[in-house]
């Protein structure tokens, strides 16, 4: 019989140090990274450079004032881990001030001022993104578009890059167009089909890029699985959420809905699904919670996006589960072996 | 609520025991020790709604304070005459009576605020600090000490408030000051200064959030400050070491 051996929830292997899982996730997004950089520009290389320094003089600047190692916690890559994260979730050329706002305060309101690094009850990186997305509304919808569909016809040089991040490029608008989820959000009154056929977010070209996107992630979380990094729970558990909400809802109301494919191949759902839902420091820890966890995740996000005020909601959704992470743990504790049948939940009146 | 109710009054009855009111105690913890706001965290409900700029805040926060000082004074005086079973119902009918009034007359003078405030000027009648310090310490303490008391509290009250206004106005708009004409007339036109030039407005500090936050922030400043206090005091004593004079005591502590 297999014996169970969740202790740390980071180390699914004994031996394996924290630098070396941060490490591993942070190579784990470089397909991501050169699929976006790809099709949208250096925007995203841009802000990843951006994130990564406010991140490390953020952490090193509160780990002074806390009077803890500097050194020690730098180099569990933790911080960096966060700061790539976020770099590819914020848009290619959102300013510079978006991202240091957004890193900065996942940095030090999210993660040290809990208690560092594994003390944290939301995922850092999606409190920043919260954060940005709750307050500069504008800059945070300004995706670019892919090359063929914008009437500028080509991507953003790397100068032109960090003309928009660091100044401002008056020619952006001829970059930009919204997403396929932004798009199918403000489709009105017009059906799916109509919408499928009209919205210039919703043709081919828009949609196959953000389909090379997800599954530039998809290759990168299953090299995760792969590695025992994380294992396929969540990952499966929220896809398949998605999946039957918006396969159940197409079924029902086809007229109205996105195809359950267009929902798994848009906006962030295989990059929240494998990158974000897996935080084992804010999500659940044993294995049927990571099914309960990812499950309500992705049913989160199938409301957000069709009901809710924005485009995606891996976001909100991860946070809004994060809260519900402990009370899932105390649920659902695994049977410790030799002992009886574990126990459930709160016995009123009973000693046990 | 309940809990810092029960402190305050607590505190109130050690204040009460000392022979003669120590003023400079109610001042003491009326802005700092025992701060409304930061202490015993009540009236979060308007601190933590109208706080987007500096005028919403000093607005509610001059009504707040002349409201505490007028329920304390009445109180004070009333508070031999009133039956303790329904003192309450009595603080509460003298608070909202005071409320109305403040309600009036900033619907005669300043009109604009009284919009931009709403619904939470009648709700300084739910104000928990006003009762508390009703309750807590103008029920049991003489007419002047209860005044000064009700002054302070409202200050204390008033000053994170315009503090927290600040900041919010600051990190949201990039501006302090402005609007100040609603509260004191054309004067204040000029008032408005543009901290920050060309600044994008960060919406999660003008709404309600922000403000969880940004009073975390200032409770988190006031401990480190207690704290700091406290070791002082602390290091002083090591250093000055035990008294000159010691008796030989069986009981309680050498000092």
């Amino acid at each position: 019989m297999a014996l169970l051996r969740i202790t740390s929830p980071h180390t699914q292997r004994a031996g394996r140090r924290t630098s070396w899982v941060m490490q591993m996730v942070i190579l784990a997004t470089i397909p991501g990274i050169v699929v976006q950089t790809w099709l949208f520009g250096w925007g995203t290389f841009i802000n990843l450079m951006i994130a990564c320094i406010t991140a490390l003089l953020s952490e090193a600047a509160i780990l002074a004032i806390r009077r803890r190692p500097v050194g020690f916690f730098l180099k569990d890559y933790s911080a960096l881990l966060t700061a790539v994260l976020l770099g590819v979730a914020l848009p290619p050329v959102v300013p510079w001030w978006v991202t240091v706002t957004a890193v900065a305060f996942a940095i030090i309101f999210a993660k040290q001022l809990y208690g560092g690094l594994g003390n944290n009850p939301f995922n850092p990186a999606m409190v920043g993104y919260a954060i940005v997305l709750v307050s500069f509304p504008v800059p945070m919808s300004q995706w670019l578009g892919v090359h063929s569909m914008v009437s500028a016809g080509e991507t953003l040089s790397f100068m032109q890059s960090l003309q928009a991040i660091f100044h401002q490029l008056p020619v952006i608008d001829s970059y930009t167009m919204a997403t396929p989820l932004d798009g199918f959000k403000h489709k009105d009154l017009l059906d799916s089909q109509a919408a499928f056929s009209s919205i210039a977010a919703l043709q081919g070209p828009s949609l196959n890029s953000w389909l090379w996107v997800n599954l530039a992630y998809l290759v990168g979380g299953l090299a995760l699985i792969w590695l025992r990094i994380i294992t396929w729970h969540t990952p499966v558990a929220l896809l398949g959420a998605l999946l039957i909400m918006s396969g159940a809802f197409h079924l029902f109301d086809p007229s109205n809905t996105a195809t359950p494919f267009f929902h798994l191949t848009t906006g962030a759902a295989m990059f929240g699904a494998f990158f974000i839902a897996t935080d084992p420091v804010s999500s659940c820890t044993s294995n049927r919670g990571k099914l309960i966890y990812g499950a309500g995740i992705g049913i989160l996000i199938y409301i957000i996006r069709s009901w809710g005020g924005y485009p995606d909601g891996v976001a909100f959704g991860v946070l809004l589960m994060n809260f519900a992470a402990p009370l899932i743990d105390y649920y659902t504790q695994p049977r410790t072996y030799g002992h009886k049948k574990a126990k459930t939940g709160l016995k009123v009146g009973e000693d046990n | 609520m309940k809990m810092s109710a029960e402190t305050a009054a607590t505190d109130a009855t050690q204040e009460e025991s000392k022979p003669g009111a120590n003023y400079a105690e109610i001042i003491y913890n009326g802005i700092w020790k025992n701060n409304p706001a930061l202490v015993q965290l009540l009236g979060l409900c308007p601190m933590l709604a109208v706080t987007s700029t500096v005028v919403n805040a000093l607005g509610l926060g001059l009504a707040t304070m002349v409201v505490l000082m007028g329920s304390n004074i009445a109180v004070s005086i009333i508070r031999n005459y009133v039956a303790d079973a329904v003192r309450l119902p009595a603080f509460v009918m003298i608070i909202a009576s005071f409320t109305t009034c403040i309600e009036l007359i900033m619907q005669a003078y300043t009109y604009e605020l009284y919009q931009i405030l709403g619904i939470f000027i009648p709700l300084i009648v739910t104000n928990c600090a006003i009762l508390g310090r009703a309750d807590a310490f103008a029920s049991r303490n003489p007419v002047l000490p209860s005044a000064i008391d009700g002054f302070m509290m409202g200050l204390g009250f008033m000053f994170i408030l315009v503090t927290l206004g600040a900041m919010r106005e600051l990190i949201g708009q990039g501006t302090l000051f402005s609007d100040m004409q609603l509260l004191f007339g054309d004067i204040a036109l000029g008032w408005k200064w543009v901290v920050f030039e060309n600044y994008p407005n960060v919406l999660f500090a003008v709404l309600p959030p922000g403000a969880f936050i940004g009073l975390g922030l200032l409770i988190a400043g006031k401990n480190y400050l207690d704290e700091r206090e406290k070791k002082r005091i602390a290091t002083q004593k090591a250093k000055d070491g035990p008294s000159a004079s010691k008796r030989v005591r069986v009981t309680g502590q050498v000092s």
